[in-house]
């Protein structure tokens, strides 16, 4: 029982040892901030490992915490995530005043990702939601100084406490209606009455809250702009990511039986969002507006591959997450570096920088290929699987859609190489120190980007995870 | 005298879910619009504390989410609070209409 109870939740144990651990050495002597974070980035890297050994599948707490391969591989996704944040964002980390907090907040809000994609019961689901959103709105306003910071902070609370509390009005008529709270005992009670679709109409508004589908998106770009640039990295890849996740599991679980009714609700919603964030991201200037813009996009994708209810489309959603997040950190962590060094975060500034700086241009480069989806990098097999198993319904006006998207999508992303390689500039950024452990995270995410897409054991091993 | 049955309860906290949802949207001060939101939450416990007197009497499911959502409750608005306090010092005012530098 001990062993199982070990086993099961060993990557939650694992990760509230560091975070007890963190907490003491808060609490004991002043250690120096290099040689905190030099140790917070082996904890992580160990975590990230230790996430490949033992892997069980089984259930605790009668249902209340579910885990099996998939879900593992998807939290050792989300653990490789934080640690190249830890590496990417180096610099930054290291002047800040509160290196310890930081890591506790992230570590906490990773703890309630990790049980929000084990839950199996939505009390559970609950909890954990909240455990992966508060610390967030907290970190997102780690620049106390910085006006904007506070902003963006108060949208992001205000906006998730609200969308919770639609949610719980969800789940309180789905009690209301089934009687239970178990995801397998309600899939087996659903049978498509008007209440139960009210609230599935409320938990899938909370969803595109937190995962900012159009028409939910409008707080994505402000906080994102305004949050220090490391936790925008982290709610654009690992949150966003999570709740992807999680709303697989509840599409084709829970509301499995209304597959017809989501079908056309996920499969429009997918188009509308993948329209607006492309047309919005193509008149912004700020690189992590013009990149919230764009994650929006790729969230468009990502429903669509969502919307086909097979395996293929739960293996493709991994998949794409997986490439997502070595393409989406590399370019936060070029435009997290040269905001750091330089101040600049326009695109405009952008200009020439290849003259100085060839290392970042190129990574800069590669990241924008991958998510725009050009063949080389990983991101075009992201994409093709994932439109390819939106594809497998029919459908096919929708799906020419989203691909005329994608050639959208290549005109902004174009822009930005464009302005680093071609256009001509007096004053180009000057040349900037990296950090060590920077670049170390842009070469792991730069050998992602090209590496994932060539080796097909990955997809394949997602594949036969995903049944 | 008629006792009151599941569907007068559903349509008190109905109601209320939507004044806190039209208080969320309408009032400009951050405090204001917290306690919307207290209002969405609370109508929810009446929500599940009903289903579970009518509709559910064996199961003990609705009234402990209701303790947890009121937990839950109280530390959202603690960390709110303290940005809202944090937004203050930096702007002099919890004034939405004030906080505009993010925009489009």
């Amino acid at each position: 029982m001990l062993n199982d109870f070990l086993l099961l939740m060993k990557s939650e144990l694992v990760l509230a040892f560091i975070l007890f651990l963190l907490l003491i050495l808060k609490v004991g002597k002043e250690i120096r901030n290099e040689r905190l974070l030099a140790l917070i980035q082996i904890l992580l890297l160990g975590n990230f490992i230790f996430g490949f050994f033992f892997i069980e599948s089984g259930s605790l707490f009668g249902g209340m915490f579910a885990t099996n391969g998939l879900i593992a591989f998807q939290k050792s996704i989300i653990g490789l995530g934080i640690y190249l944040i830890s590496l990417l964002f180096s610099d930054w980390l290291k002047k800040s005043e509160h290196l310890p907090e930081f890591f506790i907040l992230l570590l906490s809000a990773v703890l309630g990702m990790f049980f929000l994609i084990s839950s199996g019961n939505l009390l559970m689901f609950y909890l954990s939601l909240e455990l992966a959103t508060i610390p967030v709105a907290a970190m997102a306003n780690f620049d106390l100084d910085k006006k904007i910071s506070s902003e963006a902070s108060m949208k992001m609370i205000l906006s998730s406490a609200l969308s919770s509390g639609v949610l719980l009005f969800g789940i309180s008529l789905i009690y209301g209606v089934t009687g239970t709270m178990s995801f397998d005992q309600i899939a087996a009670l659903l049978d498509g009455s008007s209440l139960q679709i009210l609230a599935f109409v409320f938990l899938f508004t909370a969803f595109a809250f937190k995962l900012s589908i159009v028409p939910f998106h409008l707080w994505t770009a402000d906080v994102y702009e305004g949050a220090p640039i490391a936790v925008t990295s982290f709610l654009s890849v690992i949150s966003k990511g999570t709740i992807a996740f999680i709303l697989l599991t509840i599409l084709y679980k829970v509301f499995a039986p209304m597959y017809a009714l989501w079908y056309n609700m996920v499969m429009l919603l997918s188009v509308i969002t993948m329209v607006v964030g492309n047309l919005f991201a193509l008149r912004q200037q700020n690189i992590k507006r013009f990149l919230a813009f764009s994650s929006i996009a790729q969230v468009g994708f990502i429903l669509l591959g969502i919307s086909s209810y097979s395996n293929e489309g739960t293996s493709s959603v991994v998949y794409f997450v997986l490439i997502y997040v070595f393409s989406n950190l590399a370019a936060f962590g070029v435009a997290g570096a040269i905001s750091q060094a330089a101040g600049k975060e326009r695109i405009e500034d952008y200009k020439g920088l290849y003259q100085t700086n060839p290392f970042i241009s190129w990574v800069l480069a590669l990241s924008l290929f991958s998510l725009a989806g050009i063949p080389p990098t990983a991101g075009f097999f992201g994409k093709l699987f994932l439109i390819t198993a939106g594809a497998s319904k029919g459908n096919y006006f929708f799906i020419a859609v989203a691909a005329l998207n994608m050639i959208i999508s290549l005109y902004y992303y174009l822009r930005i190489v464009r302005a680093v390689f071609m256009d001509k500039n007096d004053q180009p950024i000057a040349k900037i120190n990296l950090d060590p452990s920077t670049k170390l995270g842009m070469i792991i995410c730069t050998a992602g980007i090209i590496l994932i897409g060539l080796l097909s054991w990955v997809y394949d091993y997602i594949t036969t995870l995903s049944i | 005298m008629m006792e009151p049955g599941l569907n007068h309860v559903l349509f008190v906290s109905t109601a209320l879910f939507f004044i806190g949802i039209f208080g969320f949207l309408t009032r400009r001060n951050l405090i204001t619009m917290l306690m919307s939101i207290e209002l969405v939450l609370n109508s929810v416990n009446i929500n599940f504390i009903a289903f579970n007197k009518y509709v559910w009497p064996h199961k003990l499911d609705g009234l402990f989410f209701s303790i947890f959502i009121i937990a839950i409750a109280a530390a959202e608005a603690a960390v709110a609070i303290a940005i809202i306090i944090n937004l203050y010092r930096s702007h002099q005012s919890i004034d939405v209409e004030n906080t505009e530098d993010l925009k489009f």
